[in-house]
C-alpha cells in the first residue's frame, strides 16, 4: 500500500513534534561538521552522509520500542544518534579515537551498540539483512516480543542476499521490518539503470510480504507510517517491507564528483528537505516559535562542538592492544 | 585411555549424528538449520532421524540459500541462540563467503569487543567419490587464512563424535570440516572422551619423519606409516585436527624429533596449508632438519570425475612413501 500523506495538522504534541525536529536537526548539524573535519584531515576513509534523509531514521526509529534490534549500513550516523549513541561517541569512533563505540577499529561505516542493540554499521551492501533475519529467527524462538528493524537502500535489491532473506523471512514468518531507504541512486547508477522492476514494493511483494510506501521526506509521514508497520510485525504477521522515498543532498561519499545526476534534480529535491519544511509547518500550526527554533537549533550547535571536543581530546587504542578482540577472550560469555 | 570395555565400534558418521544429538539434548538454544537436514535426514545422512526427536523449530529445512542461512546463524547467534549451520558442501560454502568472512569473522574485533558469534558451520570437503570438481573441492586451508574464525577438520572416530560440543562452547565462529570420504568409515570410540579445539594429536609414534596432515588424508598417512614400518622406516603421523589456530609447538616437536617431515594435503599446493606448515618449520626448526620438507598435495587441476584421473590427482599412501623415501635417500 502507499500511505497517503498525513493531512491536516502535525498529530503530536508540542514535545514529540520538537523531540522530532531536533534529532533531525541534530543529525543534521552533525554531518555538516563531520564533512568539514573530514575535509580538515580529522576523519578519513569513507565518509557517506545522511544530509537529506534526516526524516527517515528519526520518524522511523521514534516508532521502535527501546528492546528493539537495529541492523543498519554504512550510511549510519543519523540511525546510531537517534537510537541512543551519543555524540561523543560517534565522533570519536569518526575519528578513530578508542572512546569511540568500536574503539576507533570500525570508523565511520561500523557503528555498534550492545546497549542500544545496534548491530553495525555493516558495509556490504545487503550484508545485514541475513543477520536481520536471524536475529528475528532468535526473538521468534526465544518468544520475546522484541522485532528487528533492518535498514538498507535501494542499491540493495540488486543483491542475492536480498531476495533469499526477504523470502526466508516471508516463509518462516520473522519479526523483521525491512526498511528501504531508496534514494534513487546506488552509488551513481540509478534505479532504471538497474533494475528491471523500479517498483521496490513490487519486488517485496513477490514474497508474499506486506509493503507500505511512503514519503521519506516527510518526517510524519514516516512516523505514522512505521508506527503502523512496527506494530503489525510485532503483533506476529510476520516481516514488513517499507520503502521510504528520499534522497541524498550530498555526494555518495567524498568521493563523490555526482557526475551523474544534474544540480538542477538536487535542488528541487532540496525544496522538500526534511528539516525546513518540518520547520515551516510546525511555525504554521503555532506549535514552533522562532525564539524556540534558534534556542533549538543552539542546543544543538552546543552538542555539536561538545562532542568535537570529546573526539580532539580522545586517545589512541595503544598497537599492542590491536590483536585483542580477534576472538572473545577466555572465560566471557557472549 | 578410556576403558576398552565400554569401546564400541561405530562409523564416522554416526559419531557426528550422536554429538549433535547431544549436543541439541544438552542445550535448549542449540538448533540445525540447512539444507535437507530434515525430511530428507541430511545429504550425508548426519541428520537423519534428528527431524522426529526434535521437531522443525530446532531441525530446521532452508532454501537453497546458503548467503541468507549463514548469515541467518550469525543474527541467531548474536540474539544468544547457539545455532549449528550445515552447509551441504564447502564447494557450496563459497556462495556463503560474503557472511562467513566480512561478517562473522570480524564481528568482535570491529565491534570493539562488544558482541561474539558463538556460531558453528558444519560442512562436507575433500575429494575421492567420482563426484566431480564442483563436489571436489578442500578449501579448509584456505578458510584457515581468516582471522577471527576457528577451522576444525575432525578425522578420527572420537574427534567426530567429541568435537561438536567443544565448537559449541567456543565463543567465536568455528567452521568444521567432514570430510566427505571417512563418513562410512568404521572405529573404536572410546567413551567419555573429551576433545579440545587447540590442540594436533600424535596418531602414531615414530622417530625418521613426521608425517604432518589433517582430515581425509589421516588414514592415507597411517596407511603409508604403516607400510613403511615394514621397511623399518619408523613414521610419527600428527594429525593438525585445528587448521586455525595451528598448534605450530606440535608440529616442532615432532620435527626437532624426528628431523624430517613430509606434509599432506588435499588442497592444492600453491599458497596452500601445507605451504604455511612448511614456512612455520622453517621459521622455528629450520636447524633441526636433515633434510628439506616435502609434501604431498592435491595436483593442481580441477579434480576429474574419471576414478583413475582422480586417484592420481590426490595424496595417496604410495604417493607419500616416495616421498619419504626421497628424504631418506640412501637410508631407505
Amino acid at each position: 500500500m502507499i500511505a497517503p500523506p498525513p493531512s491536516g495538522p502535525v498529530p503530536y504534541a508540542r514535545d514529540f513534534a520538537h523531540r522530532l525536529l531536533t534529532d533531525m536537526l541534530r543529525i543534521r548539524r552533525m554531518e555538516e561538521k563531520s564533512a568539514e573535519l573530514y575535509g580538515a584531515g580529522k576523519i578519513r576513509g569513507f565518509l557517506h552522509l545522511y544530509i537529506g534523509e534526516e526524516a527517515v531514521a528519526v520518524g522511523a526509529l521514534h516508532a521502535l520500542q527501546a528492546e528493539d534490534n537495529l541492523v543498519t549500513t554504512y550510511r549510519e550516523h543519523g540511525h546510531a544518534l537517534v537510537r541512543g549513541m551519543s555524540m561523543d561517541v560517534i565522533l570519536a569512533e569518526m575519528y578513530g579515537k578508542r572512546e569511540g563505540c568500536s574503539l576507533g577499529r570500525g570508523g565511520s561505516m561500523h557503528l555498534f551498540d550492545k546497549r542500544t542493540r545496534l548491530f553495525g554499521g555493516n558495509a556490504i551492501v545487503a550484508g545485514g539483512l541475513p543477520v536481520a533475519a536471524g536475529l528475528a529467527l532468535a526473538d521468534k524462538i526465544q518468544k520475546t516480543s522484541r522485532i528487528t528493524a533492518c535498514f538498507f537502500g535501494d542499491g540493495a535489491v540488486a543483491e542475492g542476499a536480498f531476495h533469499e532473506s526477504m523470502n526466508l523471512a516471508a516463509l518462516w514468518q520473522l519479526p523483521v521490518l525491512f526498511c528501504c531507504e531508496n534514494n534513487l541512486y546506488a552509488m551513481g547508477t540509478a534505479l532504471e539503470n538497474s533494475e528491471s522492476q523500479t517498483d521496490l514494493c513490487a519486488k517485496a511483494a513477490s514474497y508474499r510480504m506486506p509493503t507500505i510506501k511512503v514519503d521519506g521526506m516527510d518526517v510524519v509521514a514516516v512516523h505514522e507510517a512505521t508506527r503502523q508497520a512496527q506494530a503489525r510485525v510485532r503483533a506476529g504477521e510476520g516481516p514488513l517491507f517499507i520503502e521510504y522515498q528520499t534522497y541524498r543532498f550530498r555526494a555518495h561519499s567524498m568521493f563523490d564528483a555526482e557526475l551523474y545526476r544534474s544540480k538542477a534534480e538536487v535542488e528541487e529535491w532540496k525544496t522538500r528537505g526534511p528539516v525546513h519544511t518540518f520547520t515551516a509547518r510546525l511555525k504554521q500550526e503555532g506549535k514552533l516559535s522562532e525564539e524556540e527554533f534558534l534556542a533549538l537549533d543552539a542546543q544543538v550547535n552546543t552538542e555539536v562542538a561538545a562532542a568535537v571536543a570529546f573526539a580532539e581530546a580522545g586517545t589512541w587504542e595503544p598497537v599492542e592492544h590491536m590483536l585483542a578482540d580477534v576472538y572473545t577472550p577466555a572465560g566471557s560469555q557472549p | 585411555m578410556s576403558d576398552n570395555t565400554n569401546n564400541r565400534r561405530i562409523s564416522y558418521r554416526a559419531a557426528l549424528h550422536d554429538g549433535l544429538r547431544e549436543a541439541l539434548q544438552q542445550d535448549p538454544r542449540v538448533f540445525l538449520l540447512g539444507e535437507d537436514v530434515g525430511r530428507y535426514g541430511g545429504t550425508y545422512a548426519v541428520s537423519r532421524g534428528l527431524l522426529d526427536e526434535f521437531g522443525p523449530e530446532r531441525i530446521r529445512d532452508t532454501p537453497l540459500s546458503e548467503l541468507a542461512f549463514v548469515g541467518i546463524g550469525i543474527g541467531a547467534a548474536l540474539g544468544g541462540m547457539r545455532p549449528i549451520v550445515e552447509v551441504m558442501t564447502v564447494n557450496f560454502s563459497l556462495l556463503a563467503l560474503d557472511q562467513i568472512i566480512n561478517t562473522a569473522a570480524i564481528y568482535h574485533h570491529m565491534s570493539g569487543g562488544q558482541f561474539s558469534v558463538p556460531l558453528v558451520i558444519r560442512m562436507s570437503t575433500g575429494a575421492g567419490r567420482q563426484v566431480a570438481a564442483q563436489h571436489s573441492n578442500s578449501f579448509e586451508g584456505w578458510y584457515a587464512h581468516i582471522p577471527g574464525i576457528k577451522i576444525l577438520a575432525p578425522a578420527t572416530i572420537e574427534d567426530a563424535r567429541y568435537i561438536l560440543a567443544a565448537a559449541l562452547a567456543d565463543p567465536d565462529p568455528v567452521l568444521l570440516f567432514e570430510h566427505a570420504a571417512l563418513y562410512n568409515v568404521e572405529g573404536e570410540l572410546p567413551a567419555n572422551e573429551t576433545v579440545d579445539i587447540k590442540s594436533a594429536k600424535v596418531r602414531r609414534k615414530g622417530t625418521d619423519v613426521t608425517l604432518i596432515t589433517y582430515g581425509g588424508s589421516l588414514p592415507k598417512a597411517l596407511q603409508a606409516a604403516e607400510a613403511m614400518a615394514q621397511d623399518n622406516i619408523s613414521a610419527e603421523v600428527l594429525d593438525l585436527r585445528v587448521l586455525r589456530p595451528l598448534d605450530t609447538e606440535a608440529i616442532v616437536a615432532s620435527v626437532r624429533k624426528c628431523h624430517r617431515a613430509v606434509v599432506i594435503d588435499e588442497g592444492w599446493r600453491s599458497g596452500s596449508l601445507s605451504a604455511e606448515v612448511m614456512a612455520r618449520i622453517m621459521e622455528q626448526a629450520f636447524f633441526d632438519l636433515d633434510a628439506p620438507v616435502a609434501r604431498v598435495c592435491a595436483e593442481e587441476v580441477p579434480i576429474p570425475y574419471a576414478r583413475h584421473l582422480e586417484e592420481a590427482a590426490l595424496p595417496q599412501p604410495e604417493k607419500i612413501v616416495a616421498a619419504v623415501k626421497a628424504l631418506l635417500g640412501e637410508r631407505a
